[in-house]
């Protein structure tokens, strides 16, 4: 069976993620951050175990897993967000070669959150305040980070940045929610998370509740930003693997609290070396003509619960071709074809049997 | 047409509301489901699928039209229960379904509060733990659990289970795989393919992913603003889809061998 | 879980909480502590204040601490039964209005906003006035409840109406589940926290408005109530006479049971209701 698919070329140029972090022009640098929190009986979790990666300028980084795989507290880690019972174990958080870990979350709030990192949140229908005009609530992004910025000048930036993002500025920013249609909430959202300029954009499953047709709208809507270059920097977070075959030029896929595998959309699409990325892939389901005869992979189960430590392989014991040694030896992110894999048999032809077809 | 006909809908409409402020949810609908067949109404949120599988459901009352269930009128059973024993859903949002308040076991034991002759409380257990292992979950990985405790796929396999054990001639399957993992959505379409073959059952799959319609069903009905724009066998509406809508929702899927969204300059990591 | 323990992390709960157990400390530890006895006269009529009689005696000469305490359990006696009234009332027309939609929604709202504009004290008054001899604390607090139930039903109501859409309720239903069922099992089960909210709410206004009956000479005729000790004050003209204790302990202590229980619903709020909580 052959890996690689026949793909027509796509005008995506793919920057590949360098295996040791810290380069010069990184924005974000992510080394060997691990991150637990603790449950209401006094379990410690590693839901974040070692992840290392760094993010350039203009360089968009889709990081791809089911829920419970610990795509979400990743990002609160990023953010600096350490709210209990949420902890910071070790490792580093850099956002300009600035460490953001050990702030206190006031510090955090008033000098990283929305100025250098910005989330765009998941329902971005339901996160405006409908007793609150769109103009309110986006003078307290800017409030937020300068309290002694007058009504002028905050209104001129937000006309001018709503203006930017082809929204009728005097009729949004004085209308409330409720008023406006689905399409341009949605813009006011990612328009007042975006406000500040942020260095990073985290879009955490931004579209995992849409229908294709929206979730179309919202990703085309995040590019218009970045060719606006009010964007420069995201972060992806989907549980929808083939997704960011379109949106991110390089791919973290995640299990367990680790990276699996991390290398460039093109690597990871269509040529995976561990079983679980490739069962993602897999499990995917197009309407072309032919397709309807492919079998979808399906994983049962769910990830582990990282209470306590695992001896081998973390995904072991769903994966499809686990041989009898996955169990006990404890697999290490290594260079196989070119992008880093964390999987014994990654170079072999035993992770070819999982999905394909594509 | 020899096979049996589940469902026949002659110009059905609901409209909600009156005078000007009314909504038409489902507009002049006519179409038929035959028995043993998967069929999938599949369009945008808001094009009124969800609405016509609740009347298929006896949920909601057509304004007018006339909706036939095995031939008859669909509230010729009188009571509703007799038409739930035969009809029965999933929905979306797995945890929404089931109430925090109590144990998933206790949930899943009042499906049979249904049946016409209850069973023993040894025979409902029993019947209970087949259905969990239908649908590969251990009787005991749930012993005791409450909604919250369990994951979305889990949840989504707990709601079939009580189709397991109901066993009805038709299920409605609204939108079941569009809060799971991608990883659990084959499984559940496995398992909606055993219920058709192993149960003989009538499957309405209710989609906005025209990709999972494709895969798993055996006509395709595409709908927009309350209106059937398009139907037919899955491979005749993919390969020549009669209405726009039909086009925008294939291309609209993110298809990894297609361009997907065209960028004007991407910005790009510059080495 | 989580919820409750972020409600004890308020000041404003802890204070709210605090005020009102003092207040039950004394209707029903008091007389562990100090002598309580409202049937014998124990000196002069109106005695200030002494080590004797911390509060002094009022009118009669009766001892004024042993009045107040007697007062305090027949206020918080009346909130009460008032607030258990007027919940259970307000919940089942609003549960079940909310739940059902339609036609008999639109009659029981109606039926609400009837209610809502007749004024209770009015009607209290008229009833009181004429019944004179009948009028036990009891009835008063059945009154006040039957009358004060609106609040509930709508802010229960509207609650009620938003978990219908709920996908647990359709399932429900195409579970065999009876209307009844649901309203208790599928309804009354996530409304529990609002309700314990409204149901403190309608006693703090039910303790009030007795207060406000009894103190216009319209209160029980079988019992000692706060509001009947500042009636007594103001007609043996303790004001006039700057007998101060024979109406500032009543006032302060219905002014205190009030304002703790407005403190408590107004924190819960913050904690139980999404829309408040940031």
């Amino acid at each position: 069976m052959t890996v690689s698919a026949p793909v027509r070329p796509l005008e995506q140029a793919a920057s590949g993620p360098t295996p040791k972090p810290a380069k010069s022009n990184a924005v974000l640098e992510v080394e060997d951050l691990r991150v637990h929190y603790v449950t209401r009986f006094g379990h410690k979790i590693q839901a974040v175990d070692g992840v290392s990666f760094s993010l350039k300028q203009g360089e968009i980084l889709g990081i791809a897993g089911e829920s419970g795989c610990g795509k979400t507290t990743l990002v609160s880690g990023c953010m600096g967000l350490y709210i209990p019972p949420l902890f910071h174990t070790s490792g580093d958080v850099r956002i300009d070669g600035k460490s953001i870990v050990g702030m206190t979350l006031e510090q955090n709030r008033k000098e990283v959150l929305g100025q250098k990192i910005a989330m765009i949140p998941q329902g971005a229908l339901n996160s405006l305040n409908p007793t609150r005009k769109i103009k309110d609530m986006a003078a307290d992004m800017i409030l937020s980070h300068d309290e002694s910025a007058d009504k002028k000048s905050i209104n001129d930036r937000l006309r001018e940045r709503f203006t930017r993002i082809g929204l009728d500025a005097d009729h949004v920013l004085n209308s409330y929610p409720v008023e406006l249609p689905a399409g341009t909430k949605q813009r006011c959202v990612i328009g007042i998370s975006t406000l500040l300029n942020p260095k990073v954009v985290v879009a955490d499953e931004p579209t995992s509740a849409l229908d294709v047709s929206t979730q179309k709208a919202v990703i085309k809507l995040l590019f218009e930003l970045m060719d606006q270059e009010i964007i420069s920097s995201m972060l992806f977070i989907t549980h929808e693997l083939p997704l960011l075959r379109h949106v991110s030029s390089s791919i973290a896929v995640m299990y367990a609290g680790e990276f699996v595998e991390y290398g460039t959309t093109e690597q990871v699409i269509f040529e995976g070396r561990q079983p679980y990325s490739r069962a993602l892939m897999g499990s995917m389901l197009s309407a072309e003509p032919g397709q309807k005869s492919r079998k979808p992979v399906a994983i049962e189960g769910a990830p582990p619960k990282l209470d306590k430590p695992i001896p081998g392989c973390r995904f072991a014991e769903r994966c499809p071709v686990a041989q009898p040694d996955c169990r006990t030896t404890e697999q290490v992110l290594r260079i196989v074809a070119g992008r880093q894999v964390r999987c014994k048999y990654a170079d072999t032809e035993v992770v070819e049997q999982v999905g394909g077809g594509l | 047409m020899t096979d049996a006909l589940k469902f026949q809908a002659k110009n059905i409409s609901r409209v909600f509301g009156h005078g000007k402020k009314s909504v038409t949810a489902v507009d002049n609908v006519t179409f038929e489901i035959r028995d043993r067949e998967i069929i999938s109404l599949v369009g945008q949120s808001g094009c009124g699928k969800t609405v016509l599988a609740k009347m298929l459901l006896r949920l909601e009352t057509p304004t007018s039209g006339e909706l036939l269930f095995n031939g008859k009128p669909i509230t010729a059973t009188g009571d509703p229960r007799n038409h739930w024993r035969q009809v029965q859903a999933v929905f979306q949002d797995p945890f929404s379904c089931f109430n925090q308040f109590f144990t998933i076991r206790s949930q899943l034991k009042s499906s049979f509060r249904l049946f016409e002759t209850k069973p023993s409380p040894g025979e409902i257990e029993e019947r209970v733990d087949q259905a969990l292992l239908a649908v590969n979950i251990k009787p005991k990985e749930v012993e005791g659990k409450y909604p919250f405790e369990l994951s979305g796929g889990q949840m989504q396999r707990m709601l079939l289970a009580r189709i397991f054990i109901l066993k009805p001639q038709v299920l409605i399957a609204d939108e079941p795989t569009s809060m799971v993992d991608a990883c659990s959505r084959a499984s559940i379409l496995d398992y909606l393919l055993k219920l058709k073959e192993e149960l003989s059952m009538t499957i309405v799959f209710v989609t906005h992913d025209i990709g999972l319609a494709y895969y798993i069903s055996d006509s395709l009905y595409i709908m927009h603003k309350g209106k059937m724009v398009d139907r037919g066998a899955p491979d005749d509406v993919i390969k020549h889809p009669t209405s726009d809508v039909t086009k925008q929702l294939l291309e609209d899927i993110p298809d990894v061998h297609r361009q997907w969204i065209a960028r004007g300059t991407p910005v790009h990591a510059a080495e | 879980m989580q919820l409750v323990k972020g409600l004890f992390k308020i000041p404003a709960f802890l204070l709210g909480l605090f005020l009102f157990a003092a207040t039950l400390a004394l209707a029903f530890l008091g007389p562990l502590v100090f002598h309580v006895d409202v049937s014998t006269r124990v000196g002069d009529p109106y005695m200030a204040p002494s080590a004797a009689h911390w509060l002094g005696t009022d009118h009669l000469g009766v001892d004024m601490l042993s009045m107040l305490v007697m007062g305090l359990r027949a206020s918080l006696y009346v909130g009460f039964l008032a607030g258990v009234v007027a919940t259970i009332v307000g919940t089942l027309i609003g549960v079940y209005g909310g739940y059902k939609g339609g036609l008999l929604d639109d009659i029981l709202t109606v039926l609400t906003n009837l209610f809502l504009v007749i004024p209770t004290l009015i009607v209290l008054i008229l009833l009181s006035s004429s019944m004179d001899k009948g009028r036990s604390l009891t009835l008063i607090a059945l009154i006040i409840g039957g009358t004060t139930w609106t609040w509930s039903a709508r802010a229960v109501r509207a609650q009620s109406s938003s978990l219908r859409a709920r996908d647990h309720v359709a399932l429900a239903r195409i579970n065999g589940f009876s209307t009844l069922e649901i309203v208790l099992e599928q309804i009354l089960p996530y409304l529990l926290s609002y309700i314990f909210m409204v149901f403190i709410l309608q006693t703090a206004t039910a303790i009030l408005t007795e207060a406000t009956i009894s103190m216009l000479g319209l209160g029980p005729y079988d019992s000692i109530s706060l509001g009947k000790i500042l009636n007594d004050a103001k007609t043996n003209e303790a004001l006039i006479g700057g007998k101060w204790w024979a109406f500032m302990p009543a006032m302060v202590l219905v002014t205190v049971i009030a304002f703790s229980l407005y403190v408590i619903n107004t924190a819960m709020e913050g904690v139980f209701n999404p829309r408040l909580r940031k």
